[in-house]
């Protein structure tokens, strides 16, 4: 190395202090198993539920007890961090447990004779490890490599949202934090607006961008060419399987997991750009994403679980950077929490709108006509906090 | 003349066409756009874009 005389303290000496807990990460695939553990052990139903205990009670309270981690790995040693196959590993060996946790859940929903409160907590806690996935899958899906983009809609298969490998890298990191973009919050828009606005959106936005990008070589949608349908499929296939081995009432369960699933990624969705706006300019081009169009925290746990996505700014600053050189940037928008808590928040939109609508405003220095606003509330918004101002 | 594309939006730039309007005159060489210039659609870094035809 031409740099080893050059003094260079950080070099080195410097350790990721995460490295093994990025392991967490494969293990949350797993939690409805474990839940089903001591379900066995303490003969108390409530471990059925396991799942959502663990993602709105046990991860909030580790978030508040750890507390935050603002560490960037030293430009000097990104390079090697990056280069590091094990920090893939880490990613990869969650999509077969996440595919063991749902099988398994399906056969126990089917065959395992339980009271309908178990059976619903056992659908939620594996609608919760299909909405992680979708977590895996986004950090899969922005890799320049072929087998990672096939994980990554692999992974996307049993929470039926093969579009969203489409949609987020040609349609989100595009529009974000845009009136035109489907999972770009508004100011004023409370989760239950914005979820099926979004859900639809991106479905219909997905489409329209295969479309055009097959129509530029002559072709129509209807092809397997089309990477909405490839990813479709591979949901059709999953599915009939399963109810070939099972019968139909594995439909119910599959279907119900899948919606929960794709529900609390677009409650992650609704917190990360919420009331944030791009400008436009003369030529009714919007400016570029930038550090301060997205929320962030620094919540070491809820980080741990979801691969530094957090650090929201520098992801689509640097969207095929690897997860462990993300970083944490100053002076950029600060959620109170981690976004486990956040989406608490987000499911009571009065409690929401009371913490997060001043922190919109104060980020906007009350000029609210730089917002991204409900549009049938748009004005009455911008006059509200000018005569305040 | 080649053309670049981002690999997350499949933004395409066109050595031949620059882009004016960003100051970028036609004819300007990939290397000759600062390390600092982030793609427009979506602002991804100079190197997340991959040559896609060079002509």
């Amino acid at each position: 190395m031409s740099s080893a005389t050059m003094p260079q303290p950080a070099a080195g000496e410097w350790r990721d202090s995460k490295r093994y807990l990025w392991l967490f990460s494969i293990a949350v695939m797993g939690l409805p198993l474990l839940g089903y553990g001591l379900y066995q052990q303490t003969g108390w139903s409530i471990f059925w539920w396991y799942g959502p205990i663990f993602v709105y009670g046990v991860i909030p309270i580790f978030d508040w007890l750890v507390g935050t981690d603002t560490n960037n790995p030293p430009e000097s040693e990104v390079q090697a961090l990056v280069a590091d196959r094990y920090y893939r590993w880490a990613v990869y060996l969650a999509v077969p447990l996440q595919f063991f946790t749902f099988v398994w859940g399906s056969w126990m929903a089917v065959n395992g004779g339980l009271l309908w409160h178990q059976w619903l907590g056992l659908m939620i806690s594996v609608g919760g490890v299909s909405g992680v996935s979708i977590n895996t899958a986004h950090e899969l899906g922005h890799k320049t490599d072929n087998f990672e983009r096939w994980l990554a809609r692999i992974a996307l298969a049993p929470v039926a949202y093969g579009h969203f490998y489409v949609e987020h890298n040609r349609g989100h990191h595009v529009r974000v934090a845009t009136p035109a973009d489907p999972a770009s919050a508004r100011f004023g828009e409370s989760f239950y607006r914005f979820l099926p606005r979004t859900v639809f959106g991106s479905v219909k936005s997905a489409w329209e961008i295969e479309k055009q990008r097959l129509a530029r070589s002559g072709a129509g949608p209807w092809t397997w060419q089309n990477d909405n349908l490839q990813a479709w499929a591979m949901t059709v296939v999953l599915f009939a399987g399963m109810i070939y081995w099972l019968g139909w009432l594995a439909l119910p369960f599959m279907i119900g997991q899948a919606i929960y699933g794709f529900s609390l990624l677009e409650a992650v969705n609704y917190l990360e750009h919420y009331g944030l706006c791009r400008q436009q300019g003369l030529d009714g081009r919007y400016e570029r994403c930038q550090p301060h169009h997205s929320w962030n925290s620094n919540n070491t746990v809820t980080n741990i679980f979801l691969y530094h996505l957090q650090r929201h700014s520098d992801h689509h600053a640097n969207p095929t950077r690897s997860y462990q050189a993300l970083r944490h940037f100053k002076d950029c928008p600060q959620l109170p929490s981690g976004y486990a808590g956040m989406i608490l928040l987000a499911y009571i939109p009065p409690l929401w709108f009371r913490v997060m609508d001043p922190k919109v405003v104060s980020h906007h220095g009350g000029d609210m006509r730089r917002a991204n606003i409900r549009p049938d509330l748009r004005d009455e918004v911008i006059a509200k906090y000018a005569a305040a101002a | 003349m080649r053309k670049w594309r981002c690999l997350i939006c499949d933004f395409e730039y066109d050595e031949a066409k620059g882009m004016p309007e960003e100051g970028i005159e036609p004819g300007t060489t990939w290397d000759d756009i600062p390390d600092t210039w982030t793609c427009p659609d979506c602002g991804a870094a100079k190197t997340d874009f991959q040559m896609v035809e060079a002509a």
